[in-house]
């Protein structure tokens, strides 16, 4: 049905795509599988029309098209859901599924009984049942996702991209997710799935085309490899166990960091935990939680009702970050790319950003070679690749990305270091890499709260793990109580305890 | 997107092997300057006398005012915001330096600093408004620049207040050397400008607010102070403006520098700074401002219809950034 040959691309003299090829059938689901970096995103930008390939053609039903921009690729029947959802939040449902394709009379005048009996049509026909008058912001991510799908459809897609469309859903969701893939495939809408997560393909793909570098590694069944091999074929080599052992941490280690009482909303379930000397604190539950809120509540840059820490013995409450950051507390953020990095500057300035002070010639200036210098160390000790410390972040990929994060905190003295989903859109090798660093940073004396919606990664990493549910602290459970039965069961149906 | 084969961890000794002509083609003034080049030249062939010392010194004192508004400018558009109130906080620091000298009494030192002092004041005013009460600061400014303006006005009576001290006009049209007072003073701001933006913590941490103010924050760069100082600096700079036009002037006149804020904005964005924030150079700023002087004066020299002028210069605006939309 529709099939990419050799397509090439190069962004001035640098060649990203060198021959890639990708067939994909009525009904089935193909997944599309490389690291960050691989150039899926590319590629699906060429299929779409966003970009043009440097060489190689597309064929529709055997038909060469080439989309000169993505109206051309909608109307060819090529839907896409791209990471960062293309909807207006303050639209409601049907008018996103018809932006800029509104049904209209004779006069101009919007046909809104129609285009509403449509969606609800749509919607009936993928079994997902959303408020259809409501703002879109005021939806949840998943619900976001699905009226995103549901426009595609709504705009007679055949071919249906979905990037990621896992990345920020709860399991609960993504079984809905899956749900609805089937239905479509039923129909015979050929769906192109990218996803990290590799239990997933193996669930709901029917075959998959694997990119490496730019290049094309392999077409075929999904029945025909196991996870390993996935991985070999992704990254070219063989992934070991990818988290480090656990070291075991003396039960009087010193407490580093309390809080004593955090509140997120008036009403709302009241937590306490602490956070002790070279542990990594994991902080499980589904999305929507209270987990982020929790910390930046902490770090003073949520409005919380209550909250108070304590450091050794000592009440101490933060107006701001930077107050945090004088007292040794450092967070990577969420979203690298919207909340971490300063993505014009260059590494170097990303990583010195919260630390001139350290560098103050007679207390104004600064001192740029030992900016440079530091820099440099500090990116030896993340191991950061890249070119030099004036490559521009945007030039690197997402796992770079994060070390430069990293680089930051490390740059600094700091004593507690919150990683906030700290592997979320990051390859395969790199996320092995940055749990080798969290446990050497503990082994260095830093303790650590981890934010993670990946089981096995809250699982692999933590000393031990808050679940978190509705907005509090439901449970902690440390040692062989660690498992996925454990903390599903506590974060989907713990009893949440409410003070008034 | 690299090959880790090639990369270099940690970034060891990379000596750029890029030309330099290269790595000047790449920087952010190569268009500024590319433009005041051609322009330069074209007005060179227009008019025999442009290219006098002369004629090259007069077109610099002609855009000391808007140049060194368009610092305080480029302060503010780097962090992402705008400052529309320049031109009307120019007016009444003037206005009220002449009127504390004349009706008060006060010696002209004095009243030239307590100008200074009152845009600055308006400036924190602005700056407070933005950092600490989160609104647009578009707003913010426009209303700003009603209130100098009909304070000034109020004050004066819509009259301009002469009678100044004489010397107070060598800010304004005196000189040392052949070189005019307000070439100086500008030359002097922008050298300042420069050390703060490239050489200090608080610089890099304008252009990081700019940039990403989200990151800035929550990487612990105390926002709200540095935009407060930005509006604050920008008040500063229409108060050093105000004291070379007082000179120029040789009264305090509360309608001045109406539109100079539109013209400080169109240096700035000439020079290759972000309309968003985040990007571009001082000295960029400074080829702006001259890249527009030159403008009016070849258009002037060549005896070019005034209100004809305007249009042209609209629609060279709109060429430079259409051009500088592509060259990233």
């Amino acid at each position: 049905m529709l099939e990419l040959r050799n397509i090439k691309k190069s962004f001035g003299r640098i060649e990203v795509l060198h021959g890639v090829d990708l067939t994909v059938q009525a009904g089935e689901v193909h997944a599309l599988l490389g690291e960050n970096g691989a150039g899926k995103s590319t590629l699906m930008k060429i299929l779409c029309g966003l970009i043009r390939p440097s060489e190689g053609e597309v064929r529709l039903d055997g038909e060469v098209r080439h989309f000169s921009d993505y109206n051309e690729a909608i109307d060819a029947g090529i839907g896409v859901v791209f990471q960062e959802f293309s909807l207006v939040p303050y639209l409601n449902a049907v008018e996103n599924m018809f932006l800029a394709r509104e049904l209209s009379n004779g006069l101009g005048f919007m046909k809104r009984a129609a285009m509403r009996k449509r969606a609800a049509e749509i919607m009936k026909q993928l079994g997902i049942a959303i408020p259809l008058d409501v703002p879109i912001r005021n939806l949840s991510v998943a619900e976001q996702q699905f009226v995103e799908i549901a426009k595609a459809l709504a705009l007679d897609a055949r071919i249906l991209v979905l990037d990621e469309p896992t990345a920020t859903l709860t399991p609960a969701e993504v079984e809905h997710l899956f749900h609805v893939m089937h239905s479509l495939r039923s129909q015979g809408v050929a769906i192109i799935f990218i996803s990290h997560h590799l239990e997933e393909i193996f669930e709901i793909c029917d075959r998959i085309t694997v990119l490496r570098d730019g290049e094309y590694v392999a077409s075929c069944a999904v029945s025909d490899v196991d996870q390993a091999r996935l991985v070999e074929m992704m990254v070219g080599r063989r992934i070991e166990n990818s988290f480090p052992p656990k070291p075991i941490i003396p039960a009087d280690a010193s407490i580093v960091l309390e809080v004593a009482e955090v509140q997120l909303a008036k009403g709302g379930p009241v937590s306490s935990f602490a956070l002790r000397a070279g542990e990594i604190l994991g902080f499980a539950g589904l999305v929507g939680s209270g987990r982020t809120e929790t910390v930046l509540a902490m770090l003073g840059a949520y409005s919380a009702t209550r909250c108070k820490l304590l450091i050794n013995g000592v009440e101490i409450r933060f107006a701001d970050p930077s107050e945090a950051l004088d007292a040794g507390i450092g967070l990577l953020p969420e979203s690298r790319k919207e909340q971490g990095l300063i993505t014009s500057f260059p590494i170097l300035h990303n990583v010195s950003l919260n630390n001139y002070g350290k560098y103050l010639l007679g207390h104004f200036f600064i001192n740029r070679s030992r900016e440079l210098e530091d820099t440099r160390t500090a990116m030896q000790r993340v191991r950061v690749k890249a070119p030099s410390p004036h490559a521009r972040v945007d030039t690197l990929s997402g796992g770079n990305q994060q070390k430069v994060v990293i680089a930051r905190w490390i740059n600094h003295n700091m004593k507690v270091l919150i990683f906030d989903e700290p592997t979320r859109g990051i390859d395969v090798g790199a996320k092995a890499e940055i749990y080798q660093l969290m446990r050497e940073f503990t082994a260095q004396g830093y303790s650590i709260i981890m934010i993670s919606s990946e089981l096995p990664e809250v699982i692999g990493m933590s000393d031990r793990v808050c679940v978190f549910r509705s907005g509090g602290i439901v449970a902690t459970v440390e040692g062989d109580a660690i498992t996925s039965e454990q903390i599903m069961t506590h974060a989907t149906t713990g009893r949440t305890k409410h003070v008034a | 997107m690299s090959h880790d084969a090639d990369a270099i961890t940690g970034g060891q000794a990379q000596a750029s092997t890029t030309p330099i002509w290269k790595s000047m083609l790449h920087s952010p003034l190569a268009l500024p300057l590319a433009g005041l080049i051609v322009v330069s030249i074209l007005m060179g062939f227009a008019s025999d006398n442009f290219f006098s010392v002369s004629n090259i010194l007069n077109v610099l004192r002609q855009v000391s005012i808007v140049a060194i508004l368009a610092v305080g400018m480029t302060f503010v558009i780097l962090t992402g915001g705008i400052d529309l109130s320049v031109g009307a906080l120019m007016a009444l620091a003037g206005t009220m330096a002449a009127g504390l000298m004349v009706h008060f009494g006060m010696p002209g030192w004095a009243g030239l600093l307590a100008g200074i002092a009152i845009a600055i004041g308006l400036g924190l005013f602005n700056g407070i408004l933005v950092a600490w009460g989160r609104m647009p600061a578009i707003i913010v400014t426009l209303a700003t620049m009603g209130i100098a303006r009909g304070a000034g006005l109020i004050y004066s009576g819509g009259y301009p207040i002469s009678g100044l001290p004489s010397w107070i006009s060598w800010f304004g049209v005196g000189r040392i050397g052949i070189i005019p007072v307000p070439v100086i003073a500008m030359v002097i701001v922008y050298a300042l400008a420069w050390v703060l933006l490239e050489r200090t913590a608080f610089g890099r941490h304008v252009y990081a607010i700019g940039g990403n103010e989200t990151a800035a924050k929550l990487s612990g760069v105390k926002t709200g102070r540095i935009k407060l100082a930005v509006y604050a600096i920008s008040g500063l700079t229409a108060g050093l403006a105000a004291i070379i036009l007082t000179g120029r002037l040789m009264s305090g006149q509360p309608n001045a520098g109406v539109g100079f804020e539109l013209d400080a904005i169109a240096a700035v964005v000439l020079g290759g700074t972000a309309i968003a924030g985040g990007r571009g150079l001082i000295l960029g700023t400074l080829i702006g401002a001259i890249l527009l002087g030159i403008l009016n004066n070849g258009l002037n020299l060549m005896g070019i219809n005034p209100y004809l002028q305007d249009i042209i210069r609209g629609f060279i605006i709109l060429l430079a950034i259409y051009i500088a939309r592509e060259w990233r």
